[in-house]
């Protein structure tokens, strides 16, 4: 038998994914439609011993060219002619749900509609007469539950059967005499003057008279357009005239009329809306002045248990890398082949590994407030603050809090996001939230030149980075984003307690993807920055004659201006892109602390690890400080209460030039797992080298000015 | 009496009137179900004053006053 080819479509939030996983369990493919953000899953399964290929299609609430998503879904029903549509439908909310249906029809797909969450529906007080719907449309209604197994059997076997002998469903929508006798109209011009058109002509026609500017497009791309093109300007101008309202809207309401017609024959609706149990948590958890204590108080949960709980399973993951690595350069002696495997591999590796417990946690937490409905409330108890202050939605507090956090979380927390243009100027500006690898910079400059106002010196700098977002953002929504409308047009979908499983999975395919894509990027970099501080062979590595140390020398002048043009404030931030704590070990290899008698654990850490120091910390990644310094104070002196080391680096900076280091350090080019994951989320090379290359700039004004403008005031 | 949805206050009531403006925002709202006949319903306004939440075709959506400016509701 061939296999069966089918397609899930639904709006947002109806149980679609809970269907999908259902079907495929772990057995499913995830990766990004050709040339797009868009996530596209994709999975097989057997029913009967037949072969199905199922692909999960973006939730929609409609199939315009206005978001990529919706453009995503309808080119695959059009190019692709999937044998079945499945579409999920929120039985509790089936109005709007129908929306979607109406348009898919359009499209002459074969539907199967599968009703969802019915007890919900039944709980509000609503009554589904399937039988009539089914006849009214002219497609299989099936009655499911996706959270067990409820009419799973009768739903294969629907698909398989209309598989074999499609539903003809165009010409089953009604849209008024008025809209229809225009659709008609321009249909017969598209027959006569276009051929092989992939799409039914009267849907095309329908898009022409909704003005959607990729099917004019493709339509004059045919060099035979003119006259429907005409003959649609025309009939817009009539519609405009005779009803006050363009064609556009016209054909919304037609739609809608339609299916208004449908549910009143066959859904009974109670006559006095019922309080839902939703409406009485929103009283609370959007209440006027509880409303953002709560939301607060939601978002310091998810950090602390995100960090406090992963950061420790990071070390764990650290400490086991590096005991791995001791091992094995105890057996198999110092030397190049060595360093290659435990500092470039080996520390490479666990540089990857050490986010896995965050990635895997957040994801966990993330998927709960969303599949409860949570998340939603969150965007809209903080939309106006968002607005306000940099014009983005409500949801990107979210991924920005966690920037505070790492910002590898951060920018994997923009999927929440549903607007692509939304997500990019998050993820450009997540970075200069201070993430904690930052924190052992400052603790050590901090410690070494403004001993009792540290505190306020590393405020200052969480602050700076807030106000540098906040700029950046607007200015990117006057530049490159512009026209970027943002528009807050969001469902508050009804609170459900989620499933497990759907968290569980939810958690492993963002931990798995991870590790796949950011992941092996990470790894190969790692090495390209071990290859540079090793070689030329021979070298003691980081050293100034290594590579790194080379063009530290050659780059150093450059931060002249800054305050910091020594070779060694500039190899230190080659560091700081692998990982921004780096930095700090970094200058204990370069100033050699043992030297001056500061202790026996001063040797160590300068000489005896020497080559393991950097990818020792760099395994710790962006983990908090707490794992620092917990390895920190088992076996060395915290860098920032080393005397001799503190001493080393009052030598090279003033305390201005030190606090311009930090603004650079805070700002510079994200660390290398940030720009993968990036790269990751947005399928492309050029944005993380947006990224790179603009953080670069900013980190030099702001810096030059701090310093410069300090230098005039007598600092 | 007429008045736009942003002037609605929480727990007021009514029938879509008409949407007035064009453009991407217009046409999204509308397919979201704001349509000239439906009822509508403001249920709630956020802690910071906006957006605002209201209930249409049995569902609950949120949409910023800006944009409500432009929807024209009979109150009945």
């Amino acid at each position: 038998m061939d296999k069966i080819r089918i397609a899930l479509a639904g709006n947002p939030n109806v149980g679609k994914s809970t269907l999908f996983n259902r079907w495929t369990g772990m057995r499913q493919h995830v990766g990004n439609w050709p040339g797009k953000t868009v996530e596209k899953k994709e999975g097989t399964f057997h029913y009967n011993q037949q072969e199905i290929e199922v692909v999960d299609l973006p939730g929609n609430y409609s199939l315009t060219a206005y978001s990529v998503e919706e453009v995503v879904s309808r080119d695959y029903i059009v190019h692709e002619k999937p044998d079945v549509i499945v579409n999920v439908i929120d039985a509790a909310n089936i109005e709007r749900n129908l929306y979607l249906t109406v348009q898919m029809m359009e499209l002459g797909a074969n539907v199967v509609l599968a009703l969802n969450m019915n007890k919900f529906a039944f709980e509000k007080g609503l009554k589904i007469n399937k039988n009539q719907l089914s006849q009214l449309l002219g497609v299989p209604v099936i009655e499911i539950e996706a959270v067990d197994d409820t009419g799973s059997e009768q739903l294969l076997q629907t698909i398989i059967k209309v598989s074999k002998s499609p539903n003809i469903v165009l010409g089953r929508l009604e849209y008024g005499n008025e809209v229809s006798e225009h659709v008609e109209q321009i249909k017969n011009i598209i027959d006569q003057d276009i051929s092989g058109l992939e799409a039914p002509s009267s849907w095309i026609a329908l898009k022409l008279m909704e003005d959607d500017p990729e099917i004019i497009k493709k339509i004059e791309e045919t060099g035979k357009g003119q006259r429907v093109i005409g003959e649609v300007k025309k009939i817009q101008r009539h519609f405009n005239d005779v009803f006050g309202d363009d064609a556009d809207a016209a054909i919304t309401d037609a739609r809608y009329g339609f299916i208004a017609g449908l549910v009143s024959e066959s859904v009974k609706k109670p006559k006095i809306d019922k309080i839902t149990r939703s409406d009485l948590i929103d009283r609370i958890v959007t209440h006027k002045y509880l409303g953002i204590p709560i939301f607060l108080l939601i978002m310091w949960l998810t950090f602390q248990i995100t960090f406090t709980v992963g950061d420790p399973l990071g070390g764990y993951i650290e400490e086991a890398f590096a005991l791995l690595g001791e091992t094995i350069s105890a057996n198999l002696g110092e030397g190049f082949l060595t360093s290659f495997i435990v500092d470039g591999i080996i520390g490479g590796v666990g540089g990857v590994l050490v986010f896995v417990p965050i990635i895997f946690i957040l994801f966990l937490i993330l998927s709960l407030l969303e599949d409860s409905g949570y998340l939603a409330r969150a965007a809209f108890v903080m939309d106006r603050f968002m607005h306000k202050l940099v014009g983005l939605h409500g949801k990107s507090f979210i991924p920005m809090i966690l920037g505070f956090g790492c910002a590898v979380p951060g920018i994997m927390a923009t999927r929440t996001l549903e607007n692509e243009r939304d997500r990019f100027l998050t993820m450009l500006i997540v970075p200069f939230m201070s993430c904690s690898a930052r924190l052992p910079v400052y603790a050590l400059l901090g410690a070494a030149f403004f001993s009792v106002y540290q505190g306020w010196v590393i405020f200052s700098l969480y602050i700076l980075g807030i106000v540098v977002a906040i700029i950046m953002a607007a200015i990117f929504k006057k530049t490159i984003f512009k026209g970027m409308s943002a528009p807050f047009v969001m469902e508050l979908p009804p609170y459900r307690i989620p499933t497990a499983k759907g968290a569980i999975i939810h958690m492993w395919e963002r931990g798995v993807l991870f590790l796949k894509k950011a992941g092996t990027l990470i790894l190969a970099l790692s090495v390209v920055i071990w290859a540079l501080s090793s070689l030329p062979v021979g070298v003691e590595y980081a050293s100034q004659e290594s590579i790194t140390g080379q063009i530290g020398t050659v780059l150093s002048p450059v931060f002249e201006p800054l305050g910091f043009g020594e070779w060694q404030a500039t190899v230190a931030i080659i560091y700081g892109f692998v990982a921004k704590e780096v930095v700090v070990s970094t200058f204990g290899i370069i100033y050699g602390v043992g030297e001056d008698g500061s202790g026996e654990n001063a040797e160590e850490t300068a000489t005896g690890e020497s080559s393991g120091e950097i990818s020792n910390e760099q395994a710790s990644g962006e983990a908090s400080s707490e794992s620092v310094d917990e390895t920190a104070s088992d076996e060395e002196v915290a860098p920032e209460e080393n005397p001799g080391f503190i001493a080393a680096i009052q030598g090279v900076f003033t305390p201005l030039s030190a606090y311009a280091y930090m603004v650079f350090v805070l700002l510079y080019i994200p660390c290398l797992a940030t720009l993968a994951t990036i790269r990751r989320e947005t399928n492309s090379w050029k944005w993380p080298a947006f990224a790179a290359g603009y953080t670069f700039a900013v980190a030099y004004v702001v810096s030059l000015v701090v310093y410069q403008g300090g230098l005039l005031l007598g600092f | 009496m007429i008045k736009s949805l942003n002037n609605l206050k929480q727990g007021e009531s009514g029938v879509i009137k008409s949407f007035k403006g064009k453009g991407e925002v217009r046409k999204h709202l509308m397919e979201m179900g704001l349509v000239r006949g439906s009822d509508i319903k403001v249920e709630r306004v956020a802690p910071l004053g906006d957006p605002i939440e209201v209930k249409i075709k049995g569902y609950s959506l949120s949409l910023r006053k800006e944009d409500a400016k432009k929807i024209e509701i009979e109150i009945i």
